[in-house]
């Protein structure tokens, strides 16, 4: 489905990923894992054209995403959850779920995706006229995935889900990840909670200062002494 | 000086409201740009002026009804609006303020320039008079009336595109955070083309209501255009609802002052009001963005 090869990128003259190969199969959860600073959040901002790549090749479904412009890649099947969040403080519940389906063809069907979010998470109805910056750090979470999935996306890429909550609320954002996998999403998550993230995906890719460093499934990762005692420390 | 609380300060009151009407529907298209794009317009006031000779020039030189040059009219100062963002402010979108207040800047001098070379120095009036009412012994124009009920709705219109549609909750999105627009499928570059088309239409609105009560002159921005700004920095500066506000407190200073002492103290009140507000409150009344 998602295919990298080759990628480099970088913020003027840092260099931040260094000839990044991987893909992502169709109903796949798989998880980028690595220390704070090894690239992993340039990584999904590469994919979703924030930031360009300046080598390599990356494509979804057979489009190639270096050719296509950063507001049409969500026209490729591609949602980006952004670190920390990034809701529209002062629009409402139900406006930042408008924003998340902004693009044509989501437009049409907006009254259908708005039924679906809110009957997978009962919650953001609720809260649906509450501006979203007042709302709790995992609420907020919610609403993130929820305004992503109302591009009727593929592939939902999630970069530190879990960054900032605290730990009751950690588990819940990793019970919302597997719910949007077994509503059939494919999944690219980043996390620096490896212990948890390794749980819920299939499999996963380990950077280090920009580039891969060894990738497997994620029971075999998880079973590793170096990777428990790096990341986890165990 | 005569301040009681008779029936000419009654008339003074409400000759502020209607007053009001209008200053809100200048500062609106100001402070929509500005909370968008984050650059002033200093050269709004002028976008005006533009508004109102396009109008007399389509309808006197012309000869079209006024209806119909009045539309025009929003139409060329809506697309001034797209060719000033596309070609002045884009360039120096990513630099620092102090660049983007002198290229607007410059662009006011250049329409003062250019109307004056088309139109010469001397006053034009469109010669349409709507009479007065009068309501127990007190006078209100029509042309003050119309403004009033014509700015109202527009700014009511513009409110429920904010709200209700998906182009207007994005350009409000834009102004909370443009960076991740893209994420959203939103091409930030034409939302800021629409929002600068919009805020160009509204100066074209206030034009065709301006045109029913002033005579037009190429200086005729710099007799409102700093009141226009002082409105919106007392309301908070990209803050519409602040803009709406502050329109009707200034509107007040303006008429009283002027009915109890003269016109000139009128304006000199409400900037000495507009000082202190600013000591005490540097952000404005609602400081913040919509």
């Amino acid at each position: 489905m998602l295919e990298l090869t080759g990628i480099n990128a970088g913020y003027g003259q840092f260099q931040a990923l260094f000839g990044v190969s991987m893909r992502v199969e169709a109903g796949e959860a798989v998880a980028v894992i690595g220390a704070n600073g090894a690239g992993k959040t340039t990584l999904l901002r590469v994919i979703s054209g924030l930031l360009p790549a300046s080598a390599g090749a990356m494509s979804m479904e057979g489009t190639d995403l270096r050719r296509t412009p950063p507001h049409r890649i969500i026209e490729t099947g591609i949602a980006h959850v952004p670190e920390s969040r990034r809701l529209f403080p002062r629009l409402s519940v139900e406006e930042n779920l408008r924003m998340g389906a902004f693009v044509k063809p989501a437009r049409a069907r907006f009254a259908e995706r708005l039924d679906y979010v809110y009957g997978l998470f009962p919650r953001l109805a609720e809260r649906r006229n509450q501006l979203a910056g007042t709302m709790s750090g995992g609420e907020q979470q919610m609403c993130a995935i929820g305004r992503a999935l109302m591009s009727g996306p593929k592939l939902v890429l999630l970069d530190e889900p879990s960054m900032g909550l605290a730990p009751v609320i950690v588990t819940q954002v990793f019970d919302l990840v597997r719910r949007i996998r077994s509503e059939g999403y494919t999944v690219l998550i980043v996390e620096q909670n490896v212990a948890q993230v390794l749980k819920v995906v299939d499999r996963a890719y380990l950077i280090e200062v920009g580039r891969v460093d060894r990738s497997g499934p994620a029971a075999e990762l998880l079973a590793s002494d170096d990777i428990r005692r790096a990341y986890m420390g165990l | 000086m005569d301040c009681a609380l008779d029936i000419f300060f009654l008339e003074a009151v409400l000759n502020g409201l209607l007053l009001a009407g209008l200053l809100a529907l200048l500062a609106l298209g100001l402070n929509l740009v500005f909370g968008v794009i984050d650059v002033v317009w200093i050269c709004y006031a002028e976008l005006v002026m533009v508004g109102m000779y396009a109008i007399f020039h389509f309808h006197k030189v012309v000869g079209l009804p006024l209806p119909v040059a009045m539309a025009l009219g929003i139409l060329v100062v809506a697309v001034a609006g797209v060719i000033l963002h596309a070609v002045v402010i884009r360039p120096v979108l990513d630099t620092p303020p102090i660049n983007q207040l002198l290229v607007t800047g410059g662009v006011l001098f250049f329409l003062q320039a250019a109307a004056t070379m088309a139109f010469g120095v001397e006053f034009k009036n469109i010669g349409v008079q709507l009479g007065s009412v009068s309501f127990a012994d007190m006078y209100f124009s029509w042309n003050r009336i119309l403004t009033f009920v014509v700015a109202l709705a527009i700014v009511l219109v513009l409110w429920q595109f904010l709200r209700r549609t998906f182009v207007g909750t994005a350009i409000r999105a834009v102004s909370q955070d443009r960076q991740i627009m893209p994420l959203m499928g939103v091409d930030t570059r034409q939302i800021y083309l629409i929002t600068s088309a919009i805020g160009g239409g509204l100066a074209g609105l206030a034009a065709t209501l301006m045109v029913l009560q002033f005579d037009i002159y190429p200086q005729i921005g710099l007799q409102f255009g700093p009141l226009v700004f002082m409105i919106c920095v007392l309301g908070g500066l990209g803050s519409m609802v602040g803009g709406f506000v502050a329109a009707f407190i200034i509107a007040q200073f303006i008429t009283i002052g002027g009915s109890c002492f003269a016109t000139e103290w009128g304006y000199a009140v409400a900037f000495l009001f507009f000082m202190v507000i600013i000591f005490i409150r540097p952000q404005g009344l609602f400081g913040g963005k919509v």
